[in-house]
C-alpha cells in the first residue's frame, strides 16, 4: 500500500466558505485462531462453508462462549488508540437477512470495551477515538442472475458462513476529520497501528479493514449539517475520492437550494460517485437488547496492565525515533516509509555501525523496498558505503551504482567495487583545472553562459564530465562554473 | 406420589445387586409405553431401538464388572427442546419438524455418562410457551391419572411420561414455572434450579434469561440424585454458576427442625379452597416436624406476570427469529427472501408462538422499550428485592405451585389471559433467577393431585431439598 501520510496535500478546498465533517467508521477483523463465539476456525479463503460449527450457524441450542483471545486483542488496540478500556456487555442487534444465522448480530451497545481514545495525525491534528468495540461479522451472500449483483431481482443466492462469527473491532472517530488527506491519514496510521500491535492483518482487499465514511458539510463555525453515511469503500484512495465526491455534492444540493437527506450511499469506484443505497426514514428498529447468553465482559485491571506492558512501540514513536537519528522531519515521507516497511531498526543498525544515519536513510528507502523488516544486506556493508559518500570519495552517482551492486549480491565491500569499477571522486582542484580547459576550449558557450544563458551551461558540464571520465562530481562542477560565472 | 411405580433409587439399587437388568428395567417401561402412549401422548419421538442397544451395552459393562455411573440403567425422557444427536428434536414445532441436531445438550451428554438410558423426546408447547401441552403442533398429551385432563405444560409429556411409568424420571425446561406445574398436575416431584446451575447448551432457548432445566421424579431422593448428575459447570454456557453443584441426596434426612418458613400473608385470589387446604395441612406438618411459620410479603408478587409476559416474549422474539427457512428445518418456497420467510413463519408456527413474538418484538421496538421491555426489568429487579427482604425473616417460601388442579383439555384454550394465569405462583422464581420444586402434597378437587412449591433463593437448593423430604414423610 502506497503511504498516503506523507503524499503532499491535495486536499479539495469546498468553495465559499464550506467546511467538510468527516468520521469513521473502521471494522477490522481480529488476528485470531478462532471464532469470536466459537471453536470454529477464522480463516479467509477456505472452500465455503467449512469454517462453521452450531454457534455459526445459530443453530437450536448452540451458545456462544466470549474468545480470551479476541478480547486480549481489541483490549491491546483500545490502548494503542489511547482508550479507557472497560468492564463491557453484549447486546443483540436484530434483523433479518440471509447471511445473519441468528437473526441477530451479537455486537456491543451502551457499554463497549474501549472508549474515549484518540490519534495524531501529521501537523498535531488530533482525532478522537469514540469507542472501538467489538462485534460479530456476518456471513457473505453471492447473488446470481439479474443484473445488478443485488439480491434484487437475482434468480437465486448462495450464502457462506465461514466468515459469520469472525471477531470483529468496529473503530469509531469523531467527527474531527476536515478533509480528505486527514482521512486517508487517519486510515493509513489506523491500519499501521493494527499491524504494530498484531491486532489484525488490515487488509482492505480481503475485506478484513473496511471503512465507512460519515460527510457532511457546513459554513465554517456553523453547527454539524446532515450526514451521509457512505458504504463499500475499500480502498484508502477510494476514501479520498469518495470524500471529494460526496462533500461536492452535499455543497451542490445545499447551493442550489436543497436539503441533504440523511441516508446511506453506495460508492461506485468505476464511476466515481456515490448514490443512495437507502434512506435513513425506513431504517430497521434493531431492537437492541442485552445478550443474556452472555454475561458480564470484566478484563480486570490487572489483565489490562499487563496487556499494556506488553505493547510494542507503535509507528508514532518509531517515527519519532528515526526521525531523531536521521535528522529527516517526522512526518517526511522517507520516515513514514521506513517505519512502515518496519526497517527503522535497520537503519538504527546501520548507524551503530559507524554509518552516516541520513544517507542510510536514503538507501534504503531507495534500494530496500522489497527487502522487508530484517534485509540481507549487512549492516556494516551498508555503513561503509554511507562513509564512503560522505567522505566524498565516491559521487551520489557512483555510491547508487555501488548500492544496486550490494543489493544485488545480498551484500559487498563498498570501497573494494568502488576500486574494482575505478570510482574515485576527483578532488576540487582537479575538477577545477577541468573547468578552466572546458571554458577555454568552448569560449562560445562560456560567453553564453555569463549572458545569463543557463541552458549554456550544459554544453560546458558535459564536457568536464567526459574528461573525467564520470569521477567529478557534478554538484561541485556546477558550484564551480557558478562561482567563476561571478 | 405414585407409589405404583418404582423409583430411581430403587432402580439403580436393584440392578447393582443383580436382581434385575437395565434391560428388563426397559422393557417394563417400553410395555407400558406400548399399553397407554397412543392415549396419553408423552412423547414426540420413542427412542425403542437405541434405548434397547443401550440398556444390553450397560448390562455387558455392569456384568464385566466395569463402573457405568450413578444411574445405570435408568429410563430417562427428554423434553423434546433438549438436543439429541441424530434424534430429531422438534419443540413441538412444525417449523423444526424432522430437523435432526449435529450435537447433544450437555445435560444429554452428562446423563448418558451416568449411565442413563434416553427413552424418548417427550411432547411439549410448542417452544415451552403454554401451560398445558395443548399448543403442540402435533396434539396435545392427556394427564395419565385422568385422560379428560391436561397434564399441565409446557413440560406436560415430561410430567406425564413419569406419572404414566414410561419412564423412571424426565427433564424438563421452566422459563415461568414450566416444570413445576406439570409436576403439581401430574403428581410427581419437579424441580426449578437456580439459574446458571445446569448447563442450557443444547436446550432450544424459549427465554434465555429465564429457561432452566430440571427433573422430574416420583421421589424426592430421585430428583436429588439427578439434580447432582446434571448440574454444575459448563464452560460452554456463558451463564452457568462456576461451581459444583451442592450435594443434595446427603441433606435429604436432616429434617426440618428450626427452620423458618415463610408463608405470603397476602394471598392472591383465584386459588382452589382445596388447593389452599392442602398447603395448609404443609405448613402444619412442617411445625410439627420442628419449624416455624413466619408470615412474609411480596409486594411486588402482582407485577411478576406482566413483567414476565415482556421479558420472555421479547427474548423469545429474537429467539425464534432463526427459524426463516434459510438452513433448516421448514422452507415455504415463496417469489424472493422475504415472502419465504412470511410463508415460512406463518405456516410453522403456531398461534400461540406467533402471539408471543408480536408481543416481544412490540415491547423491544424503539419508542416502546423504556414502557414496556425497560419497565419490566424494574420488575425485575423489585421481585428480587423483595425476596431479598423476605428471605431475611425465613430460609423457604411455601405456596400452592399452582392455584388449581388440572383442568379439562379445552377449557382454557380460548382465553389466553386465564391460561397465563397459571403461573402466577411460579414466575418470580424465575424473574428472580432462584431456586424452586413441586412436591406431591395429597389432592384436592375431582381428586386430582395437589402440588406444594417451595421457594428458595439463589443456591439454596439443600434448604430446599429437606424441606421437599420432610413433606414427602408428611404426604
Amino acid at each position: 500500500m502506497s503511504n498516503a501520510s506523507s503524499a503532499p496535500s491535495h486536499a479539495t478546498v469546498l468553495p465559499n466558505g464550506w467546511e467538510m465533517v468527516i468520521g469513521l467508521e473502521v471494522h477490522v477483523e481480529l488476528d485470531t485462531k478462532t471464532k469470536l463465539f466459537s471453536a470454529s476456525p477464522n480463516h479467509f479463503g477456505d472452500e465455503p462453508n467449512t469454517n462453521i460449527d452450531p454457534v455459526t450457524l445459530g443453530l437450536p441450542g448452540a451458545l456462544p462462549v466470549i474468545n480470551r483471545r479476541a478480547v486480549e486483542l481489541a483490549i491491546r488496540l483500545g490502548l494503542a488508540l489511547n482508550c479507557t478500556v472497560q468492564a463491557s456487555t453484549f447486546h443483540r442487534k436484530n434483523y433479518f437477512y440471509q447471511d445473519l444465522a441468528k437473526a441477530y448480530q451479537i455486537t456491543q451497545y451502551d457499554q463497549p470495551i474501549n472508549i474515549d481514545g484518540f490519534m495524531m495525525l501529521p501537523g498535531d491534528v488530533r482525532i478522537g477515538i469514540e469507542r472501538a468495540h467489538l462485534e460479530e461479522d456476518t456471513g457473505k451472500s453471492t447473488h446470481f442472475g439479474g443484473t445488478s449483483g443485488r439480491i434484487h431481482g437475482s434468480d437465486y443466492s448462495l450464502v457462506d458462513f465461514n466468515r459469520a462469527g469472525v471477531p470483529l473491532v468496529e473503530i469509531v472517530s469523531r467527527p474531527d476529520i476536515r478533509n480528505a488527506d486527514q482521512a486517508r491519514q487517519y486510515v493509513s496510521e489506523l491500519r499501521s497501528i493494527l499491524l504494530a500491535v498484531g491486532a489484525s492483518d488490515a487488509k482492505m482487499e480481503e475485506g478484513s479493514m473496511r471503512c465507512d465514511v460519515n460527510v457532511s458539510v457546513r459554513k465554517a463555525g456553523d453547527p454539524f449539517g446532515t450526514r451521509c453515511e457512505i458504504k463499500n469503500v475499500n480502498s484508502i484512495r477510494a476514501v479520498g475520492k469518495a470524500i471529494d465526491y460526496e462533500a461536492r455534492r452535499q455543497v451542490d444540493v445545499l447551493e442550489s437550494g436543497g436539503t441533504i437527506r440523511q441516508e446511506t450511499r453506495h460508492w461506485d469506484d468505476a464511476e466515481g460517485r456515490t448514490h443512495t443505497l437507502r434512506v435513513k426514514e425506513d431504517a430497521d428498529d434493531y431492537r437492541y437488547f442485552l445478550e443474556p447468553d452472555l454475561v458480564l465482559l470484566d478484563p480486570g485491571a490487572e489483565w489490562v496492565e499487563s496487556i499494556r506492558a506488553s505493547l510494542p512501540m507503535l509507528p508514532a514513536a518509531r517515527r519519532a525515533r528515526l526521525s531523531q537519528l536521521t535528522g529527516a522531519d517526522k512526518e517526511s515521507e522517507a520516515v513514514y516509509v521506513i517505519v512502515e516497511r518496519g526497517q527503522d531498526d535497520y537503519v538504527q543498525l546501520v548507524a551503530d555501525a559507524g554509518g552516516e544515519p541520513a544517507r542510510a536513510l536514503v538507501y534504503v528507502q531507495q534500494a530496500f523496498s522489497e527487502a522487508g523488516a530484517n534485509p540481507v544486506v549487512p549492516a556494516k556493508d551498508l555503513a561503509a558505503l554511507t562513509l564512503l559518500e560522505r567522505d566524498a570519495k565516491v559521487t551520489a552517482t557512483q555510491a547508487k551504482t555501488i548500492l544496486s551492486e550490494i543489493v544485488a549480491n545480498g551484500g559487498g565491500d563498498a570501497v573494494a567495487i568502488a576500486a574494482a569499477k575505478g570510482f574515485e571522486a576527483l578532488d576540487t582542484s582537479a575538477v577545477e583545472a577541468m573547468v578552466d580547459a572546458a571554458i577555454a576550449a568552448q569560449p562560445d558557450a562560456w560567453a553564453k553562459y555569463c549572458g545569463g544563458e543557463e541552458k549554456a551551461m550544459g554544453a560546458l558540464v558535459g564536457a568536464i564530465m567526459k574528461s573525467s571520465q564520470g569521477k567529478a562530481d557534478g554538484k561541485v562542477v556546477t558550484a564551480l562554473l557558478q562561482k567563476k560565472r561571478g | 406420589m405414585t407409589s405404583e411405580f418404582v423409583s430411581v433409587v430403587d432402580i439403580v439399587g436393584s440392578i447393582r445387586e443383580g436382581k434385575t437388568t437395565a434391560s428388563a428395567v426397559l422393557e417394563q417401561h417400553l410395555d407400558r409405553i406400548d399399553m397407554r402412549e397412543t392415549e396419553i401422548h408423552a412423547f414426540n419421538h420413542v427412542m425403542a431401538e437405541s434405548a434397547r442397544a443401550n440398556a444390553a451395552s450397560i448390562d455387558a459393562d455392569l456384568k464385566a464388572g466395569k463402573e457405568r455411573g450413578p444411574l445405570a440403567g435408568v429410563p430417562i425422557a427428554l423434553k423434546d427442546n433438549m438436543c439429541t444427536r441424530g434424534v430429531p428434536t422438534t419443540c413441538s414445532s412444525k417449523i423444526l419438524e424432522g430437523w435432526k441436531p449435529p450435537y447433544d445438550a450437555t445435560v444429554a451428554t452428562r446423563l448418558q455418562q451416568a449411565g442413563a438410558v434416553i427413552v424418548g423426546k417427550t411432547n411439549l408447547d410448542e417452544f415451552a410457551m403454554g401451560s398445558s401441552t395443548e399448543n403442540s403442533a402435533f396434539g396435545p398429551t392427556r394427564n395419565p391419572l385422568d385422560t379428560s385432563r391436561v397434564p399441565g405444560g409446557s413440560s406436560g409429556g415430561s410430567a406425564a411420561a413419569v406419572a404414566a411409568g414410561f419412564a423412571a424420571a424426565s427433564l424438563g425446561s421452566d422459563t415461568g414455572g414450566s416444570i413445576r406445574q406439570p409436576a403439581a398436575l401430574c403428581g410427581v416431584v419437579g424441580v426449578k434450579p437456580t439459574y446458571g446451575m445446569v448447563s442450557r447448551q443444547g436446550l432450544v432457548a424459549f427465554a434465555s434469561s429465564l429457561d432452566q432445566i430440571g427433573p422430574f421424579t416420583h421421589t424426592v431422593a430421585d430428583a436429588a440424585l439427578l439434580m447432582e448428575v446434571i448440574g454444575g459447570h459448563d464452560p460452554l454456557d456463558s451463564t452457568s454458576l462456576d461451581q459444583p453443584v451442592p450435594s443434595l441426596t446427603a441433606v435429604l434426612g436432616q429434617g426440618v427442625k428450626g427452620m423458618r418458613i415463610g408463608r405470603l400473608a397476602d394471598m392472591p385470589d383465584g386459588c382452589e379452597p382445596e388447593v389452599l387446604a392442602r398447603l395448609d395441612a404443609a405448613f402444619a406438618a412442617l411445625k410439627a416436624a420442628g419449624a416455624t411459620i413466619v408470615d412474609i410479603a411480596l409486594p411486588s408478587l402482582s407485577y411478576c406476570l406482566t413483567a414476565y409476559y415482556l421479558v420472555a416474549p421479547a427474548e423469545a422474539s429474537s429467539n425464534l427469529a432463526r427459524y426463516d427457512g434459510v438452513r433448516y428445518g421448514l422452507r415455504v418456497e415463496s417469489a424472493d427472501l422475504i415472502s419465504m420467510y412470511g410463508a415460512t413463519r406463518a405456516a410453522g408456527f403456531g398461534a400461540e408462538v406467533k402471539r408471543r413474538i408480536m408481543l416481544g418484538t412490540y415491547a423491544l421496538s424503539a419508542g416502546y422499550y423504556d414502557a414496556y421491555y425497560g419497565k419490566a426489568l424494574k420488575v425485575r429487579r423489585l421481585i428480587a428485592n423483595d425476596f431479598a427482604a423476605a428471605y431475611q425473616s425465613c430460609d423457604v417460601i411455601l405456596t400452592p405451585t399452582s392455584p388449581t388442579v388440572a383442568f379439562p383439555i379445552g377449557e382454557k384454550t380460548s382465553d389466553p389471559l386465564t391460561m397465563y394465569l397459571c403461573d402466577i405462583f411460579t414466575i418470580p422464581t424465575n424473574l428472580a433467577g432462584h431456586a424452586a420444586m413441586s412436591v406431591p402434597f395429597g389432592t384436592g378437587a375431582h381428586s386430582m393431585p395437589v402440588g406444594v412449591q417451595i421457594l428458595a433463593p439463589a443456591l439454596g437448593e439443600p434448604t430446599m431439598f429437606r424441606v421437599a423430604a420432610e413433606l414427602e414423610r408428611a404426604s
